[in-house]
């Protein structure tokens, strides 16, 4: 079973050379520790940078210069700040290639759900619908099953929807399944240590499991 | 022409109770200090607020709350203040949440002189409800676009870093964020910056907002510059 880690460094090798990509809150920041060597991308932050770089060093950080999450951040050379218009212009126009982020709940059609929870504090959705109605590419970090131990991978969302038929990608602490156009959940890969069996148990929704599931590699 | 007035104070006349504001800013990054310390002492009530947040309890918008100054607050992301959490679960404060980018559009519009916009952000969502879908082919793809209306505050406020007497402003690192936006949309709109230089002063080249948008500029007393979420690493 995969930590929160493992599943950022497997997510990190869907990034490609040349990529622009923009990274939620959360294990998806983490992918940004896992880039290969030699894979050179632009970091995307939607409340205005190309090119964000590391944490500053103590003492360098900086108020006017933070990412979406609020956190200080640097700049790589390269890097342009702008507008918050701009910023959904470009991911609007499918510039970015690649989003991820994480979620509560994913539909076997692609649907899915991660701003809201009835009779809990609703804080907003942020820049999330914004980016699962425009992007092409996005890869949802998320829990295969939540606390009680329920599939978090349904046939429909019970949550309140952010966006539809938009996730093409999940990876887990289980694995990695694809989410095919004509619905389902195609398995691609296993945790290291994990049975197709496993998988099928914590997926509600249609799991499609063609021919013999790989173990992920992830060095 | 000189848009300059004395101090934030100076900067809100002719603010009522009950007006629509917008104001800059992501997080406490970027916010018009001044000018909310000046709305606290003014007590103008039933304010509608349009900003991506809400503050913190003790800072940026989180005054205005603590002493209910802010009927409505129309943001995108508002999980930082517990006070703004009471208010709302008691019902004495009405919330629209609405994606960020639409934000962001919807007060671009009001500055371009565009009546509304198409955005895919909320479709199929609860965003949705009550309003006008269009499906567009466009970019290759054929989908449905929520019809959203552009924002038209009647007082927008931002900071910038510099700014000329003519308005003319430039903003420092990610403060810009919503500012220009925010700056664009209002029927008046006030500008604090922390230097206030004379024209030809700033190269025309880099100005990100020119001061046709701008009703009034003062320059702030002094920024706080609050860190919501200091994270730094090691040398």
């Amino acid at each position: 079973m995969l930590d929160k880690n493992g599943i950022a460094k497997r997510i990190a090798k869907e990034i490609k050379d040349g990529y622009y990509v923009n990274l939620g809150i959360g294990i998806p920041t983490l992918c940004a520790n896992y880039i290969p060597q030699g894979v050179n991308v632009v970091l995307q932050s939607e409340n205005g940078i190309l090119g964000m770089g590391p944490f500053p060093f103590e003492g360098d950080e900086d108020a006017d210069l933070i990412n979406a999450g609020k956190q200080t951040v640097t700049l790589l050379p390269g890097a342009a700040i702008f507008d918050s218009a701009l910023s959904f212009g470009m991911i609007r126009a499918q510039k970015v290639n690649l989003t991820i982020l994480g979620a509560m709940e994913v539909s076997e059609n692609g649907d899915i759900a991660n701003w809201k929870i009835p009779g809990k504090m609703v804080k907003g959705m942020g820049g999330a619908m914004d980016l699962v109605a425009s992007a092409k590419n996005i890869i949802v970090a998320m829990q295969h099953v939540n606390k009680a131990g329920e599939s978090k991978l349904l046939p429909s969302c019970t949550l309140p929807i952010t966006g539809l038929r938009c996730v093409k990608k999940i990876v887990t602490e289980l694995g990695v399944l694809d989410v095919l156009p004509e619905g389902g959940f195609k398995l691609l890969e296993r945790a290291p240590g994990i049975s197709v069996e496993h998988i099928q148990n914590a997926t509600a929704g249609k799991l499609i499991v063609d021919g013999e599931i790989p173990e992920m590699i992830l060095d | 022409m000189n848009k300059t007035v004395k101090n934030a104070d100076e900067a809100l006349a002719g603010l009522e109770d009950g007006m629509t504001l917008a104001l800059g800013g992501f997080g406490l990054c970027g916010i018009p200090e001044n000018s909310i310390a000046a709305l606290v002492k003014k007590g103008k009530k039933n304010l509608t607020c349009i900003s991506n947040n809400a503050g913190v309890d003790d800072f940026g918008l989180g005054l205005l709350l603590q002493k209910k100054l802010i009927k409505k607050m129309i943001s995108s992301y508002v999980g930082e203040n517990a006070e703004f959490e009471r208010q709302m679960l008691s019902g004495e404060l009405e919330v629209d949440l609405i994606p960020q980018g639409t934000l962001a559009t919807r007060l671009m519009a009001g500055g371009y002189g565009m009546p509304a916009i198409f955005t895919p952000a909320g479709v199929g969502t609860e965003v949705a409800e009550g309003k006008e879908v269009r499906r567009f082919k466009f970019n290759g793809e054929e989908k449905d676009y929520l019809m959203e209306y552009a924002f038209e505050p009647d007082f927008s406020i931002v900071k910038a870093w510099k700014g000329d007497t003519m308005g003319n402003l430039i903003f420092r690192m990610t403060a810009r964020n919503f500012s220009p936006l925010v700056a664009m949309a209002g029927k008046i709109t006030i500008a604090e910056v922390e230097e206030l230089v004379q024209p030809g002063e700033l190269n025309p080249q880099e100005i990100h907002l020119p001061g046709i948008y701008v009703t009034r500029i003062f320059q702030g007393e002094k920024y706080e510059k609050r860190i919501e979420q200091r994270t730094v690493r090691k040398r």
